[in-house]
């Protein structure tokens, strides 16, 4: 292909990329260094509201920031540094656990909780993801031909769902006396909460994660046991080699490359997981490192929010999502390379 | 057969609704709004829509748009709902204009009652009170032989005669979903032991003993609640009570209506409302009051400006309130107190009377931080003395990068 050609093609979406990627990673990544503040005032402020039967009135000294000509808040802007950074870690407080010798205070900390759970949550589902995915790509390849299109419409249907409604829907199903706990409650013959507790909701949390993302993973296996190589089935069953044998020696050595891909997607996407905090309100229990970033940019009810501190929350889900994917991508580029 | 049951149904709908446009006006002027989205403000905006090219947005997340959307140039809406405690940002962006001129000149019938008045400039236009006051199953009480508590020493002990007795599910409901809510309750109870939230300096001051005993009696009213109080929110405490599971909570007065609402109800006229309990003797009852109303934006024409003021006034008429009566603690002339209004109404005439909740910056900050450190106090994770601590170093992180602390 000309280059002229190639160019006119790979244009428009490098200009997308750059506009819609890397100009706001570069403004939030500038943003995590600075700190903007507006220009505050103290003045005594009267404040008249209604009462019975007449009104009330007050006086009290009211901070507020200061408006330039133009009816916009006055700003200054300076570096901050890595203050942003510190606020969102608190290493003193982590050095402070430490140091009194229980460790598990480092849990009480934001930034840590939402490490500790959006780790597990990814490190958890990833291999029950793709082991869910395989079994399910197996049973429909092995399916008779007449049922495969129902049963791969049916198994996709968990992925097609809007994810908060996804987790919305299994939150009604356990929530108070929902249907799945009054059954649960009816089998065992006692009183369950799912809600009422960290680790029930986490569970609950890693089931609907692994429950979305499976039928991702069934797809993209699926279409790779379409090309497995059927001689060197045939010789392997000729050789007396086992189902299981075959499955381990010739199948998945045939899908690593897509079982490597779909780990990586997997990663990146778990690492991020937002919709499962606010689908099931978990935030007093188990909060993931986005939600926090949400959190943080959520003006209170007096329009104060922390963009400094959400900015280096978000670089910092960055960093750390990049580190997960190291050894896969070093793999990636290993196997690149060999062929 | 069926179609010409639709026609009918279809004309019946489109007489009844002429027959309720009567409003004094024909707006030619196209306005819109973004309130809250409870049901005194649906009467509201339906009112104001009677007269015509009127859009209202009626969203619970509206605190976290308005200030963005009125910021705008033209803003997004005309109309703004607020509240107290949500009116700050706008009053300090300068996004909203004063209305003392449009009043004078074409809604001079609105009371001076109703005027938010803010160094002297009439700034929002109040509409209703709220607070949160104690609803209980008065059927439940007499059972136990108990009257409506009067402070939270006797909602513990009606809490154990109700359990004991095993009337309800839950003797006790509360709005503790964490973050806002249960922030909220907090205020309400500290309040109620006297403390303050930040001193003059704005320093926060909330570890103390007020702060800890206001912990320890919330986190002893929780043993007798549902389990899962920490993702409870209003509408979840509403439907308790309608649906029979619990005996009293202290519960929003925008919320009393409801209980009496055939359609949802199963306790129709067996919930009434007292006074919110006192914490401790000498102190106001611990809630804090809100008010509700409507702000006219600064970015938009004067003509826009003049009809958004007619169709205020508008909804805000005797007869709006006529027809939606127990939707709200109105402070509309008309309006009628129902049996579930004596709670609210014994609340704000309490002596000393209830603090407005305090809408500052600071306050903000300060509600933020405990919406998201308390909930470790109620998971056992943090004793109440360290909670408050860690509020505390939220507060002052967060304060510092708002240029609030230095």
């Amino acid at each position: 292909m000309k280059f002229k050609t190639f160019a006119a093609f790979v244009g428009p979406s490098i200009f997308l990329m750059l506009l819609f990627i890397a100009a706001p990673l570069a403004s939030v990544f500038v943003q995590s260094f600075q700190s903007t503040q507006p220009v505050l005032e103290r003045v005594e402020v009267e404040t008249c509201t209604p009462g019975f039967p007449t009104q009330t009135c007050t006086t009290e000294v009211k901070t507020r920031p200061l408006l330039d000509a133009s009816g916009k808040i006055q700003t200054t802007t300076e570096w901050v540094g890595l203050e942003s950074y510190a606020n969102v870690l608190q290493l003193d407080r982590v050095g402070q656990a430490l140091a009194d010798g229980a460790p598990g205070r480092i849990l009480t900390i934001d930034f840590w909780k939402a490490l500790r759970f959006t780790l597990t949550l990814t490190l958890v589902t990833l291999p029950l993801v793709i082991g869910l995915g395989l079994a399910l790509a197996l049973a429909v390849n092995n399916a008779t031909k007449r049922l495969r299109g129902q049963i791969i419409f049916v198994s996709l249907l968990p992925f097609i769902i809007t994810p908060v409604i996804g987790a919305l829907s299994i939150r009604w199903l356990f929530i108070g006396d929902g249907i799945m706990t009054a059954a649960l409650e009816g089998w065992l013959d006692r009183d369950i909460s799912m809600f009422a507790q960290g680790w029930t909701i986490e569970l609950l949390m890693n089931f609907y994660r692994v429950w979305h993302v499976a039928p991702f993973a069934f797809v993209i296996l699926y279409a790779g046991l379409q090309t497995v190589n059927q001689d060197t089935l045939e010789s392997a069953i000729i050789d007396g080699a086992s189902r299981f044998e075959r499955l381990r020696y010739v199948i998945v050595p045939h899908l690593m490359p897509l079982i490597v891909f779909i780990a990586l997607i997997h990663l990146m996407d778990c690492y991020r997981a937002f919709e499962e905090v606010v689908g099931f309100s978990s935030q007093a229990h188990r909060i993931t490192l986005q939600w926090l970033t949400f959190d943080l940019l959520t003006p209170d009810d007096s329009g104060n929010r922390s963009i400094s501190r959400a900015s280096a929350s978000a670089m910092l889900t960055m960093i750390g999502i990049v580190i997960l994917l190291v050894p896969l991508l070093r793999r990636t580029w290993r196997d690149h390379r060999g062929a | 057969m069926n179609l010409k049951a639709i026609a009918l149904g279809l004309t019946v709908s489109l007489m009844s609704s002429g027959a309720y446009a009567a409003c004094a006006f024909e707006n030619d002027v196209p306005i819109s709004s973004l309130s809250a989205g409870f049901e005194a403000w649906k009467s509201v905006t339906d009112a104001m829509a009677e007269c015509g090219n009127f859009e209202a947005e009626l969203d619970q997340e509206f605190r976290t748009k308005q200030p963005a959307a009125f910021a705008a140039n033209p803003s997004l809406y005309d109309i703004g709902g607020v509240s107290n405690g949500t009116v700050t940002p706008l009053l300090n962006e300068g996004t909203i204009r004063p209305l003392d001129d449009l009043i004078a000149a074409h809604a001079p019938d609105i009371p001076d009652n109703l005027k938010i008045k803010i160094d002297g400039q009439t700034m929002a236009i109040a509409m209703m009170i709220n607070t949160q006051h104690m609803m209980y199953r008065k059927d439940v009480l007499d059972e136990v032989g108990l009257s409506a508590p009067t402070t939270w020493e006797e909602v513990l002990t009606a809490s154990a005669a109700i359990q004991e007795a095993d009337l309800v599910d839950y003797p006790l409901g509360a709005t503790m979903k964490s973050g806002w809510n249960l922030a909220q309750e907090f205020v309400n109870m500290y309040s109620g032991y006297g403390g303050a939230f930040y001193n003059d300096d704005s320093t926060p001051s909330v570890n103390n003993d007020a702060g800890v005993q206001a912990l320890e009696m919330m986190k002893a009213l929780t043993a007798y609640m549902d389990p899962e109080y920490l993702v409870s929110d209003s509408t979840y405490v509403q439907q308790q009570f309608q649906q029979g599971k619990i005996a009293m909570a202290n519960l929003w007065a925008s919320r009393g209506g409801a209980m009496d609402d055939e359609a949802e109800s199963q306790v129709v006229g067996k919930v009434y409302a007292a006074a919110a309990p006192y914490a401790t003797a000498g102190q106001p009852p611990a809630t804090t009051m809100w008010w509700d109303g409507m702000v006219i934006a600064k970015n938009i024409s004067d003509a826009e400006a003049e009809a958004a003021i007619k169709l205020i006034a508008e909804g805000l008429d005797t007869e709006m309130v006529t027809a939606a009566n127990d939707d709200a603690i109105w402070l509309v002339e008309g309006y009628k107190p129902s049996r579930l209004a004596e709670g609210a109404i014994a609340t704000v005439t309490a002596d000393p009377a209830p603090a407005s909740y305090p809408s500052t910056s600071q306050m903000g900050l300060m509600h933020t931080a405990l919406g998201n450190e308390l909930p470790a106090f109620f998971t056992g994770e943090r004793d109440a003395a360290a909670t408050l601590a860690a509020v505390e170093a939220a507060y002052i992180t967060s304060a510092k990068e708002a240029g609030i602390l230095n």
